[in-house]
């Protein structure tokens, strides 16, 4: 059992409310690192010093947050209204368990019994604002035991089967767990700045601050990304395939990754005997899209371990693949110089 | 007797329509302290009786409580890029609405299956691929798939077609003695049933009950119809969960039952009014609230059975409200199984010689 995934993904912190979290992974990395610190948005600093070869400023980056909800309002029944954070897809809520708040309350999103639903009702889509949440109490022990503003977050056990882990949050405290590797490891040529940051969910607002305090000069994104080699009768892109290796980007919807920095991956992984893919270009976008245009010019680039499901309380990825993201992630940035962002 | 731990364990025990062989065995062990044999019938209902006290030829009450739970089947193994998918078929009325991005466990059958069930997980393509008329809609069975990251040649060494599905879910306590989970639907009344049981080890009954498990309720009411036959009992109480107020519930045309408040008691035309009357008259002597749980055509429960057997049964409908019915977050308040449980013994222990006979008689009164 990978118990760095276990207790990453089994962790809650939903964006905006990364607490949990955040004092987890300082405490998994406060023993390698030479200092960390925490900035007002929550963003999570630690510097492992170099052993000086290079004056290189790389920054590392894994997001912290995970989707999830938001208590509004506590009905007069006593069950819970809630927004969601992030993008979920309504069609993920029914029949889940949650936990809200800080003390992890149990509760569960129902659906109105099919027995008692219209035609039209058991066809349709059930809107986020059609449900509730329930805790099973009355309106006043709900007011005691819940506040409004309270996230929440899915319940989902860590499990592995053979090569296969489930579990919710891969996306992105599989790239968490990656950095922590990174950093427990031996120094890197240069001083290496993790950033594990708050807020991607909701527009890669964490790291664009990050980026901003660290001011590197070259970064790497760490992320979770759909694999999509789910089966369907159109030929549509697969964006990455699981148990093919991490896949490193090329374009999505905010950011062309720099292509010396793909062109070193893609190189280390075939100098490495690594599997790497390319994540089909299109849509989608991660942290690279904030940290390149944070503070100047910054080459960026993202590798990323796929993961079916995301944005449910049950993704899927290869434990393969996650150990070969930690090795491609860490040659790469130790065959990192000038030279592969040199401007000719 | 601690209700939620034997409903616990009961929920969680895999068993849909069909394949009752594991939650059987669960029950027999549950019951078979508290009754004086126990068997299972060639369909698999499990059946237990409980002797009486009065003189023989005594007269038989059954209980009887469903034990299987929706579930899914295995239809088709699919490939994708090498990979292996399993299609899926309902076994009993799944909401689809609820499906997407569950946990399941595949029970599997094949050649080299594993030694315990494959977990997986019920997806589906994202709803950004299907065409803008669609994007509304729910998904539809068709549209599901279980991925259990095994590779296409490796799961069809494991997993036969017809091999079921269940869902993957612990019960949850919520607040106070509020629980949810999967297959409340009809464990629950299992759970009263055993309440109910243990109630008798320390009263006198003159009648004989025999308590059933049956099979295939969700799809054909089938163990209803083979032991009310086979049992010839001379009355009999269907036990199971009717419908609870819940988020989105009100404006409907039936009165539906707050949790932990009541025992919603059949009425309507798979009840015999005698029997209503019996147990509004025992709930009276525990003091316990009652409330009316109508039906105007088929109840939904083993009660449309078992009326019919043989030359007819009279039968009573005892409920246990929950909410969410037919999710995996089927959600009650286990305070209100024991009520039921001890309502069902009060109504047994005045079971009496003359009952039969005031039954009979009920039914030529000029009204109810």
């Amino acid at each position: 059992m990978n118990e760095l995934l276990q207790q990453l993904t089994e962790a809650v912190g939903v964006s905006g409310a990364e607490h949990e979290v955040r004092a987890l992974i300082r405490d998994l990395i406060a023993d390698h690192v030479d200092e960390w610190h925490v900035d007002t948005m929550g963003n999570l600093f630690a510097l492992k010093k170099g052993t000086g070869e290079s004056d290189l400023r790389v920054m590392v980056d894994a997001h912290m947050d995970e989707i999830g909800m938001l208590v509004t309002q506590i009905d007069r029944d006593g069950s819970l209204n809630f927004l969601n954070i992030g993008g979920i897809n309504d069609r993920t809520l029914p029949g889940k368990v949650v936990q809200i708040g800080a003390k992890k309350i149990r509760g569960v999103i129902g659906l109105k019994a099919i027995h008692l639903s219209r035609t039209s009702e058991r066809r349709s889509v059930p809107r986020a604002d059609s449900l509730r949440i329930d805790i099973g109490a009355s309106k006043k022990e709900s007011v005691r035991k819940v506040n409004v503003g309270d996230r929440v977050a899915f319940v989902s056990e860590y499990r592995e089967m053979g090569d296969i882990a489930m579990g919710k949050a891969f996306d992105d405290r599989a790239g968490c767990a990656v950095l922590v590797e990174l950093l427990r490891g031996e120094p890197f040529p240069f001083d290496l700045h993790a950033v594990f940051s708050v807020q991607e969910e909701v527009g890669l607002r964490g790291a664009e601050v990050a980026a901003y305090a660290v001011k590197p000069d070259v970064a790497l994104v760490l992320e979770c990304t759909p694999a999509l080699d789910i089966p369907y009768d159109e030929d549509v892109s697969t964006n990455l395939s699981l148990g093919q290796g991490p896949g490193v980007y090329v374009m999505d919807a905010y950011t062309f990754h720099d292509p010396r920095l793909v062109a070193h991956i893609l190189k280390t992984g075939e100098k490495e005997g690594l599997p790497v893919q390319i994540r089909q270009p299109g849509g989608g976008g991660t942290n690279a899209g904030a940290i390149q245009r944070a503070t100047g010019p910054t080459p960026t680039v993202t590798i990323g371990l796929p993961g079916r499901y995301a944005h449910t309380p049950n993704m899927m990825i290869s434990l393969q693949d996650y150990a070969n993201m930690v090795k491609l992630a860490d040659a790469s940035l130790r065959g990192l110089t000038r030279d592969v962002i040199q401007t000719d | 007797m601690d209700l939620f731990k034997i409903l616990k364990q009961l929920s969680e025990t895999p068993s849909p329509s069909g394949f009752e062989g594991t939650i059987s065995q669960t029950i027999q062990d549950l019951w078979a302290p508290y009754t004086d044999e126990i068997i299972t019938d060639r369909l698999g209902s499990v059946i237990a009786v409980k002797k009486g006290n009065g003189p023989e030829p005594r007269p038989r009450i059954l209980l009887a409580a469903h034990m299987d739970e929706i579930g899914l089947m295995v239809n088709q193994i699919v490939e994708k890029h090498g990979n292996g998918f399993l299609r899926i078929t309902n076994l009993g009325g799944i909401d689809v609405r609820q499906l997407y991005a569950q946990r399941v466990l595949v029970h599997a059958t094949g050649p080299q299956a594993p030694d315990s069930p494959l977990p997986g997980i019920i997806s589906a393509v994202p709803s950004s691929w299907l065409p803008d008329s669609r994007q509304s809609n729910a998904y539809e069975m068709n549209d599901f798939f279980v991925d259990t990251g095994l590779s296409y040649e490796n799961l069809q060494q494991q997993v036969t077609i017809g091999d079921y599905v269940t869902f993957d879910q612990e019960l949850q306590s919520l607040m106070g003695s509020v629980a949810a989970g999967k297959s409340i639907d009809n464990r629950a009344s299992v759970t009263a049933v055993t309440a109910t049981l243990h109630e008798l080890q320390n009263r006198l009954h003159h009648w004989d009950v025999v308590a059933v498990a049956t099979v295939q309720e969700e799809t054909r009411l089938l163990g209803a119809y083979t032991t009310a036959f086979s049992q010839k009992p001379d009355a009999a109480l269907a036990i199971d969960v009717t419908f609870a107020n819940a988020p989105g519930t009100s404006g409907g045309p039936l009165p539906l039952f707050d949790l932990g408040t009541c025992v919603p008691l059949g009425l309507g035309v798979n009840v015999h009014p005698g029997i209503l009357n019996a147990l509004q008259e025992a709930a009276k002597e525990l003091e316990l609230k009652t409330e009316l749980d109508l039906h105007g055509r088929a109840s939904g429960t083993d009660a449309y059975g078992i009326q019919v057997a043989r030359a007819g049964v009279p039968t009573g409908l005892v409920g246990l409200p929950i909410r969410y019915m037919h999710t995996v977050v089927e959600t009650i308040d286990t305070r209100d199984i024991g009520r039921a449980g001890r309502l069902m013994a009060q109504f047994i222990t005045n079971l009496d010689e003359t009952f039969l006979d005031k039954l009979a008689d009920s039914m030529l009164a000029d009204t109810a």
